[in-house]
């Protein structure tokens, strides 16, 4: 199915968990939040969260700035 | 005596509050840091780079444990986009303060004050500690004070413009206005700059380009510490007022005839 990470078309697995495809992006869940079709997830929720066709994903962390 | 400053009862060590932004690479940027002193560290919220998720990250270099991170919503130019970025900011863990920006132009980067209220309001609400960066006008100051705000950040002049305290008499004013600590944020382009807020009564200073552009950033950050605390004690200390003529500083009498 497809959905957006930060803007970007990906195409996952049907029903992959949140926290799955945090992982298989390589991404370290430590000081990242995630954001999914404008609702925060918490960090608590990434082990639950089914993910569905269409879904808009944010995940940030921080940078240098001022 | 000791000179504690406290916002939303968190101490502070420092009142010099630098920004990380600008820097060749997160070994000057922690240099920097070290250099100037600060305890608190602002960053922004951007997504991850997905195609390349390994890159560093700021927060291995500035550790969270040592140093408090303020996020800020640097880039936000809407009230519902700085709130958004703001609670982004909290879920990740690491504080529940914010420098709140909304900037109402790009070219001046001048914050939309209407729209800073409104995003004030709606974060105090949520329990955030709220710090807006605002223009140096006394009667924002003391709305966004109403609205719940810990502290207010007024500029000095232009974000990364280096054109100092433009103000001086509204920054006092603001000052003396409002109960809340007020943190100088921006303009700040030497040391005297930052001297000079501190002077007027400002509790701290934030800045960013001030440091990262000057050609030696890690001198400019020790400069700027050296600065700030110099400031706060003339503050103090109290200065003697201005006058037109002289009064001589060696007695009067016993000169030789």
């Amino acid at each position: 199915m497809k959905i957006v990470v930060n803007g970007e078309d990906k195409n996952v697995k049907h029903g992959i968990l949140l926290s799955v495809l945090i992982g298989e992006l390589g991404i370290s869940c430590a000081r990242v939040a995630v954001e999914r079709n404008r609702k925060i997830v918490p960090p608590e929720a990434y082990d639950t969260t089914t993910l569905h066709e269409g879904d808009q994903l944010e995940i940030v962390s921080f940078v240098g700035g001022g | 005596m000791e000179d504690k400053l406290i916002i939303a009862g968190i101490e502070f060590k420092s009142r010099l509050w630098i920004g990380t932004g600008k820097y060749k690479d997160f070994e000057e940027t922690l240099r920097v840091v070290e250099a100037s002193g600060a305890d608190v560290v602002t960053v922004a919220v951007r997504r991850v780079n997905i195609t390349d998720p390994n890159k560093e990250n700021l927060l291995e270099y500035i550790d969270p444990k040592k140093y408090k991170i303020l996020p800020n919503t640097a880039g936000c130019f809407t009230a519902e986009d700085a709130i958004r970025t703001a609670r982004l900011a909290r879920a990740a863990g690491i504080s529940d303060m914010v420098k709140l920006e909304v900037i109402g132009d790009p070219k001046t980067l001048f914050p939309d004050n209407e729209a800073l209220l409104e995003a004030t309001r709606v974060l105090v609400k949520e329990g955030f500690i709220v710090l807006p960066y605002t223009n140096d006008d006394p009667i924002m100051a003391r709305k966004l004070e109403d609205a719940g705000a810990a502290a207010v950040m007024p500029l000095g002049a232009p974000i990364g413009s280096g054109l100092g305290i433009c103000n001086p008499y509204n920054i006092r004013i603001i000052i003396e206005t409002i109960s809340v600590p007020v943190v100088v944020d921006a303009g700040v382009g030497t040391a005297s700059d930052a001297a000079i807020a501190m002077e007027l009564g400002a509790d701290a200073v934030l800045m960013n380009t001030g440091i990262a552009g000057a050609k030696d950033p890690v001198m400019m950050a020790r400069a700027m510490n050296h600065a700030v605390q110099a400031g706060r004690l003339a503050f103090k200390a109290g200065r003697i007022p201005k006058k037109l003529y002289a009064s001589a500083s060696s007695p009067l009498e016993g000169l030789i005839q």
